[in-house]
């Protein structure tokens, strides 16, 4: 394997891990469930690529506007759809990732659903790296400030949550803001890395495949997310040789986990620097007793 | 007059198909409170078996029928027992279910492509395709043919569930499973025959729908549809289920006689949003209220 396959999967994780991210926060922290982020993602790479060709913007702020884009269509479907319930919530947001599909697919300004190509490649390892790190800085500090909490409250138990005084709707739509925005800003390098939209791209398996990375990884977990992106990019590669198989045990995993080990790879659970230290501190104890 | 009459025709023979669908996915939710998305890989199996039976072993029609709707039968009891019974025995939240289920969806096409490959499969012809005429009206004998027995097989099904027994049984289950349970109902058997039924019926749509168009292993994708009807009828409600596929069937036919048939997807999603924003229980939903 030479270095040029990797960093393309690399960069492929980190796209991925971008929307990873902002669902970590959806599904992970608050307890909402969507199915239409790869609506989310196909507005941003949409808009985030009109940025850059029609009007010739430079990448990170096309890529801004494209997640803002996304944004701002998602405080209008919350607004639609937030006060359904549990699996009806779901639903409605895999309606509208397919209707926004379906659309594109008709709009022959970005090429319908031949696709539309010509977008410059502008994604490297390195912006992918950056904007990726950004992204979980701010997600932490988001999740460890007042209104994370409010969240997570609103996950364990919206009645209770409300009792206290938080307003569960307000704060569902800001979830669903931010998680919008991360979604439109992957979807936007998306487009900046392939050089070619098609709406094929962003149908109801890419954001099942974001929905199982994110519990894969574990719910309530930011560490968990971040490694459970890396990895489950880099199964379907790793398990190349099998080709036509790789997706069934790929299922059949899924459905493992699941009935296994329901809380993911590291549910709840945060790798920090100072639990690293810990497990170090553990490693040499035995051997300063030997010392003294 | 003439061209609309005709294209209700084609809308009745398609929604009834749908409704053979659609009544799967809501006798699960009906029992289980959560969206069985494995039902359409179900229904792709049905076709599958169908196709196999009529071209490889040349058993006669009927048989065909039965084989592949026993076989789609046992195989949606097998997912069951597989992917959901472990998490049902843990009372885990729906959203498992709801990852269990998108793994066994996944695990199911990808298998089908894996053993048998992507390619498009056409049924061998069964019916002659001459219609018959009634005055000016055209009716294609396999459109008579998928209304008689999609009729009766959901007359077959009401009856079942209003008159018999263990038709009772799975009506109070459905009203209050914890009572039932305590009321000596085996909610374990109940769950079984739901799969069961669902999975027969599943069969027989299939059969029925890889006839009218072709097999392939994203057939599933397709069923969706059914899907869409049954919220929009209401989840959970058997004659909901039945309204809204014959109203879907014949809106999107209406659709894509008079419009263009490349609209049709993206009115039976946009119907799903508009469903749920306005009315989310369906046209005979119960309140969600109680569901909550």
């Amino acid at each position: 394997m030479d270095w040029f396959y990797i960093k393309g999967i690399l960069i492929l994780s980190g796209i991925n891990l971008m929307a990873v991210l902002g669902l970590s926060l959806l599904t992970g922290f608050t307890g909402l469930f969507s199915f239409g982020h790869a609506g989310f993602m196909a507005i941003g790479a949409y808009t985030a690529a009109a940025m850059g060709i029609k009007l010739g913007l430079p990448l990170i702020p096309s890529l801004l506007i494209g997640g803002l884009a996304a944004g701002i269509f998602s405080l209008f479907i919350g607004k639609l759809t937030l006060n359904l319930k549990g699996d009806y919530f779901c639903i409605a947001t895999l309606g509208f990732g397919e209707a926004i599909r379906l659309i594109l697919d008709n709009v022959q300004y970005f090429g319908g659903a031949r696709g539309w190509p010509g977008i410059p490649l502008k994604i490297d390892l390195w912006n992918v790296i950056i904007i990726n790190v950004v992204g979980i800085l701010i997600l932490i500090n988001l999740i460890n400030s007042r209104h994370g909490r409010n969240m997570i409250a609103i996950r364990e138990e919206e009645l209770a949550a409300k009792t206290i005084g938080i307003d569960t709707f307000k704060y569902k739509m800001i979830s669903l803001f931010i998680s919008a925005v991360y979604a439109g800003i992957a979807g936007g390098m998306v487009g900046y890395y392939t050089g070619f939209l098609q709406p094929k791209m962003f149908s109801m398996n890419k954001s099942t495949e974001l929905t199982i990375i994110v519990i894969f990884g574990g719910i309530g977990s930011i560490s968990g997310s971040v490694l459970g992106a890396l990895f489950l990019t880099a199964l379907p590669e790793i398990l190349r040789a099998f080709a036509l198989w790789r997706l069934v045990a790929y299922g059949a995993a899924v459905i493992f986990i699941m009935i296994s080990r329901p809380e993911g790879l590291m549910g709840g659970k945060e790798i920090t620097l100072k639990g690293i230290m810990r497990l170090l501190r553990l490693k040499n104890r035995p051997g300063k007793a030997a010392e003294g | 007059m003439i061209q609309f009459l005709q294209q209700m025709i084609n809308g009745l023979s398609i929604g009834s198909v749908y409704a053979l669908m659609a009544v799967g996915y809501s006798l699960v939710y009906s029992i289980m409170n959560f969206s069985n998305f494995a039902h359409g890989g179900i229904i792709m199996l049905g076709a599958y078996f169908g196709f196999f039976f009529l071209t490889l072993f040349n058993w006669p029609f009927a048989m065909a029928f039965l084989g592949a709707a026993i076989c789609a039968a046992i195989l949606a009891v097998l997912v069951e027992r597989v992917a959901y019974k472990p998490l049902r025995m843990r009372n885990a939240p729906f959203l498992y279910f709801i990852i269990s289920a998108m793994g066994a969806s996944m695990f199911i096409e990808n298998f089908v492509i894996a053993t048998i490959g992507p390619t498009f499969k056409t049924y061998p012809t069964v019916f002659s395709r001459e219609p018959f005429r009634l005055g000016p009206l055209f009716i294609g004998r396999l459109d008579t043919m998928m209304f008689v027995i999609s009729a009766i097989c959901l007359a077959a099904l009401i009856y079942f569930i209003d008159f018999t027994k263990m038709g009772k049984a799975i009506q109070a289950t459905a009203f209050n499973p914890r009572a039932s349970a305590l009321m000596g109902i085996n909610t374990d058997l109940i769950i079984i025959t739901v799969f069961a039924i669902g999975g027969f019926l599943a069969g027989i749509a299939g059969v029925l729908f890889g006839m009218k168009y072709t097999v392939y292993p994203q057939i599933g994708f397709i069923t969706i549809k059914s899907f869409i009807a049954a919220v929009f009828g209401g989840l959970g409600s058997l004659p909901g289920a039945v309204i809204g596929s014959v109203i879907l069937g014949v809106l999107e036919t209406l659709i894509s006689g008079y419009f263009s048939s490349q609209f049709r997807d993206l009115i039976s999603f946009s119907l799903l949003i508009f469903i749920l924003v306005f009315r989310p229980i369906g046209l005979m939903g119960k309140s969600t209220e109680e569901k909550a």
